[in-house]
């Protein structure tokens, strides 16, 4: 491998490497794949939700052997406080079509499967082997990795950097700064297991349906913070992601809030009885467009959660990832074919390609947000879950009040807690970062 | 029905596959007198519950269980308080599931 030159080396097999490097070996260019996990998907850690979208504009026929778990019939939404949850639910049998819009997945299963189809398009992947430093000419262009397999160069005319939120060729090579603890959550997930027909059962699914609840509140202790629990077909994924600023202020452990969520009286039986085989965690990037570091320079590109590419406010990252790996993979193989080099000028290309598709339009969409539910946590996740709680359990209990006294009571609550000033701005700022 | 069995962290790792490195931990805490607000917050923070505080006040580590999230770098690496890189290709968790 010392003497072979590659046209392009990707660093990393998660969801926007497998999708660049796909992008590039179908085009008929000689790449190479690093991936430092014992396997593609041995490192990889998320809730995990797949939009069929993204997937099929990369892998048409996709569904045909991708190892899917269900697809997505019903999306819960919670506000809880410690005791109860309100919720808005949302069921549909058009989410029984041909070719359904999201599926739960098992990471390292369907990396796996994704790095088969990004082999046979004839990309070497290289496994248990880090990229550990970029190689840089005098000028300060990329022209290669060293790995830790005997500190062996590898050169190529340009390295994509899908290395995940941590990678540090990035951050150590001064292209991208490391996360900052504001700009990133910290998630806990466990996998817990029961049978195929218990799981359908307590969450009203027939054979390959699937539900999701994500719930937010005071389960986050005042920390910016969302839960989740996503039904995989044999198993359930549970976890809980707060952002680290947060945590480090409070001194919070994360699975001692995941087990809270866990004991919660509204997810409790949902998950009764099944059995844990692992337990993990990861940084999922939350600092949004203004977070984007520079994607593209002489001789690299960065994709992915690499380049914070991750929609907090909707709770999508994978797409993201596929679709800026994919982009920047043809991106480059265009810029190949007209026989150009691989330098800055020449790789904006991947920019403008990226600025043109969702990924940024909907960043750009919700860049406020980040900042806006930082500012104003305690009102988000403690004060608004209790009073939304105490306001529907007020609606719901007949015990002789008056409707009129209830109605006061909640509104001087609402009140008493944030003023009508208060009320108004935050409804009014919130309008706006949403915008 | 079956209730929800409390685990503690030590067990939870249990469940989970690793291929231990030996004698060549991937993070390192350096020496300190007093440990930064930061670097105290692991002990509490870290998934993994690798940060342990002695009985001196210093903050130790042992990286056995990590499952490598990456929190303590953007807690601590700017400040050169631990010296952190992944685990060499091939070793650490190695999740089934992920």
């Amino acid at each position: 491998m010392r003497n072979e030159k590659f046209d392009a080396i990707v660093v990393g097999a998660g969801m926007s490497g497998n999708a660049a490097a796909y992008a590039m070996a179908v085009r008929g260019l000689k790449v190479l794949q690093l991936e430092r996990g014992e396997y593609p998907g041995s490192k990889n850690v998320q809730g995990a939700i797949l939009y069929a979208d993204a997937l099929e504009e990369i892998i048409p026929n996709f569904r045909e052997d991708a190892p899917l778990e269900r697809h997505l019939i019903e999306q819960r939404f919670w506000i809880m406080d410690s005791m109860s949850h309100t919720g808005i639910h949302y069921r549909s049998d058009d989410f029984n079509q041909r070719r359904p819009n999201r599926y739960t997945i098992i990471r390292a299963q369907f990396d796996k499967w994704f790095s088969a189809r990004v082999r046979e398009a004839g990309c070497t992947v290289l496994c248990e082997t880090m990229a550990t430093k970029l190689i840089k000419d005098s000028n300060g262009s990329v022209k290669g990795v060293y790995t830790d397999r005997t500190g062996e160069s590898i050169l190529a005319d340009v390295v994509v950097l899908a290395e995940g939120v941590n990678g540090f060729l990035g951050t150590r090579g001064h292209l991208r700064e490391t996360p900052k603890p504001d700009s990133v959550a910290l998630a806990v997930k466990e996998m817990h297991f029961l049978p195929e027909d218990v799981i359908a059962e307590r969450f009203g699914l027939t054979a390959g349906e699937g539900c999701v609840i994500e719930a937010g509140g005071t389960i986050s202790r005042g920390i910016p913070g969302l839960g989740f629990l996503y039904t995989n077909k044999e198993s359930i994924s549970i976890g809980i992601g707060c952002l680290v600023s947060g945590l480090a202020a409070t001194m919070e452990k994360p699975y001692d809030i995941l087990d809270a969520f866990k004991h919660h009286p509204s997810i409790r039986p949902l998950i009764a009885g099944s059995e844990v085989k692992e337990y993990a965690a990861h940084l999922i990037p939350e600092g949004g467009f203004r977070a984007i570091p520079q994607l593209f320079g002489n001789g690299w590109v960065v994709v992915g959660d690499a380049a914070q590419l991750n929609n907090a406010a909707h709770r999508e990252g994978s797409n993201l990832a596929m679709t800026s790996g994919y982009l920047a993979g043809r991106a480059i193989a265009d810029v190949k074919d007209h026989g150009r080099s691989m330098v800055k000028a020449n790789l904006s290309l991947y920019k403008s390609m990226l600025y043109e598709s969702f990924v940024i339009k909907d960043l750009m969409k919700h860049k406020d947000m980040p900042r806006f539910l930082h500012a104003n946590c305690q009102s988000f996740f403690v004060h608004y879950p209790k009073l939304m709680s105490q306001a529907a359990q007020s609606f719901v209990r007949v015990d002789g009040t008056s409707k009129l006294e209830k109605e006061k009571a909640t509104s001087a609550a609402f009140f008493k807690a944030r003023s009508g000033w208060g009320l108004i701005s935050d409804t009014v700022r919130l309008a706006r970062a949403w915008r | 029905m079956k209730a929800i069995i409390r685990q503690r962290v030590e067990d939870k790792l249990y469940q989970n596959r690793y291929l231990v490195d030996p004698c060549r931990p991937h993070i390192s805490v350096r020496k300190h007198v007093f440990p930064s607000p930061n670097l105290l917050a692991l002990t509490q923070v870290c998934p993994a519950k690798c940060y342990q505080l002695n009985d001196r006040g210093q903050v130790t580590i042992v990286t056995d269980g990590c499952l490598e999230c990456g929190t303590c770098w953007v807690l601590c690496g700017a400040t050169g308080e631990i010296s952190w890189k992944y685990p060499r290709g091939g070793f650490g968790v190695l999740f089934k599931f992920g």
